[in-house]
């Protein structure tokens, strides 16, 4: 890997860690049990590597079929995470009044 | 770089705002499914991106793949009740795991020989990372579904067996760091990874899964992110780094909601119960009571202890069960005469207290009891008999 490409790489890794530090320092508990699905379904991005294992090299078929098994893999993760997600969300909708005096409770 | 790279390279971009704008939106109830929303988004404009972007060889095997893992994903995400959310987003994270490594060891058979010295040890982390995720996610699911005793499993010696087993697994990262020419050393850190992730989540009951799995999810993002390294994909880094950090200091605020610290749950398992493993009855028996039982036991306790759990949420049962302690504690300072008037008023003239002990969001409140107020217990509809 070329030294340039590899410092840039890993500016973009630590400020990446900062962010995600900074974002989740503060979820009420409430949120909890979503947010772990949510991020659950985005480690699914996996799936980008997956599908350029599987289309994107040239004359591996072994490495295609690997491809294949990582892209219905990764891609159970993001449907399955973001559905469960959603239907996770979907029950504080109907509350919403309610729901949040419930948050600062539990948060304290 | 032609145009479609700088497409791609925008989209990656577009992808990587929208991760964080979603974690943001996921910390507060309003704004939480608009973050989903945005989540779905930047994963699909990724995806998009990836496939216009980079030279595709055939089409066969990503339509294939795409198309059975949405099916088998959304059957998973329709199918299951909402008492076995739990389990299932286990079982996603495992996919998603074996996606990472399974990406590693593609391009171990690919690659391998012309890697830099970097780029291999990207590779090794990711293929241990993600099978050890693997397999962890998939005993916590096991656990969490009843298919693998819940409560911890020890034995004699384990320590040192984790140990020797974490070793191995290290120790054949290296050497393959070193001679990436043998192939063996590779498969068998995979294999060690894959027995680790078992080893590592075993000793640990059902009941600190969700801390176990977002770790385990805190792995998987950062087994992703390693494949960004190899593959030299800022997107990967991105969203794999964001999940990696979010889902460890996430595992760190669960631990806090409990009173409990991390390496409590993690390794509080080990040692200690092994001395007492002989005259342990965790379990008990469940007896189920009829409502006017309920009522009365509750009318005639000194302490009541409420130990909120998953089934209580997925019930929408919150409000209920607070009242519920309101009117407990409402007797319990002021009498029946005040439990009465806050009945009748719809106000609670006691301040409710809440204070947590031990293990789990416990609240304990205490009831000096007498008799009358079974009926209003029971259900607020029925006539005060008691009184």
């Amino acid at each position: 890997m070329n030294p340039a490409v590899l410092i840039a790489s890993v500016y973009v890794f630590a400020l990446a860690a900062f962010l995600g530090y900074q974002v989740i320092s503060r979820v009420p508990p409430l949120l909890h049990t979503p947010l772990m699905s949510a991020t659950n379904a985005i480690s699914g991005i996996s799936l980008i590597g997956s599908l350029v294992l599987a289309g994107a090299m040239k004359n591996q078929p072994s490495a295609h079929i690997l491809g294949f098994v990582a892209v219905t893999a990764a891609t159970i993760n993001v449907v399955g995470g973001f559905g469960i997600t959603d239907r996770m969300l979907k029950m504080f909708g109907k509350r919403k009044a309610e729901a949040k005096p419930d948050a600062k409770e539990a948060a304290k | 770089m032609s145009l479609t790279s700088y497409f791609m390279e925008a989209t990656y971009l577009i992808a990587s705002i929208l991760f964080i704008l979603a974690l943001k939106g996921m910390s507060h109830p309003e704004t939480a499914r608009r973050g989903m929303f945005m989540a779905e988004a930047g994963m699909l404009a990724a995806i998009v991106g990836t496939l216009v972007g980079t030279e595709i060889v055939t089409w066969v095997w990503i339509i294939a793949g795409l198309t059975l893992g949405s099916a088998i994903g959304a059957w998973m995400a329709v199918s299951v009740p909402m008492t076995a959310m739990p389990q299932r987003t286990a079982l996603s994270h495992a996919f998603g795991a074996l996606a990472a490594a399974l990406v590693g060891v593609g391009e171990f058979l690919v690659h391998a020989q012309e890697m830099t010295v970097v780029t291999r040890g990207a590779l090794g982390f990711e293929v241990m990372l993600g099978a050890l995720t693997t397999t962890g996610s998939l005993i916590a699911a096991g656990k969490l579904q009843g298919f693998i005793a819940g409560k911890p499993i020890q034995f004699r010696g384990q320590n040192a067996v984790n140990l020797a087993v974490a070793l191995a697994m290290i120790g054949c990262f290296v050497y393959f760091w070193i001679h990436p020419e043998n192939v063996a050393v590779f498969y068998t850190m995979l294999g060690m990874a894959f027995v680790f992730g078992i080893m590592l989540v075993i000793p640990i009951g059902s009941a600190d899964m969700p801390v176990v799995m977002s770790l385990l999810n805190s792995y998987a993002g950062l087994a992703a992110a390693a494949t960004g390294f190899v593959l030299q994909n800022n997107v990967l880094i991105i969203a794999g780094t964001l999940d990696g950090f979010s889902g460890f200091i996430l595992s760190v605020l669960m631990c806090k909601a409990m009173n409990r610290s991390i390496t409590n749950v993690l390794f509080g398992g080990f040692g200690s119960v092994i001395a007492e493993a002989g005259s342990a009855t965790a379990g008990g028996v469940m007896r189920e009571i009829s409502l006017d039982d309920a009522a009365m036991q509750l009318a005639f306790a000194n302490r009541v202890v409420f130990v909120p759990g998953y089934g209580l949420a997925t019930a929408q049962a919150q409000h209920a069960c607070r009242e519920l302690g309101e009117l407990l504690e409402c007797a319990a300072c002021g009498g029946q005469r005040s439990l009465l008037r806050a009945l009748r008023d719809g106000t609670d003239q006691s301040r409710v207290s809440f204070y947590r002990c031990g293990r789990g969001h416990r609240r304990q409140r205490r009831s000096k009891s007498r008799c009358a107020r079974q009926s209003q217990v029971t259900d607020r509809g029925h006539a005060d008999s008691g009184s």
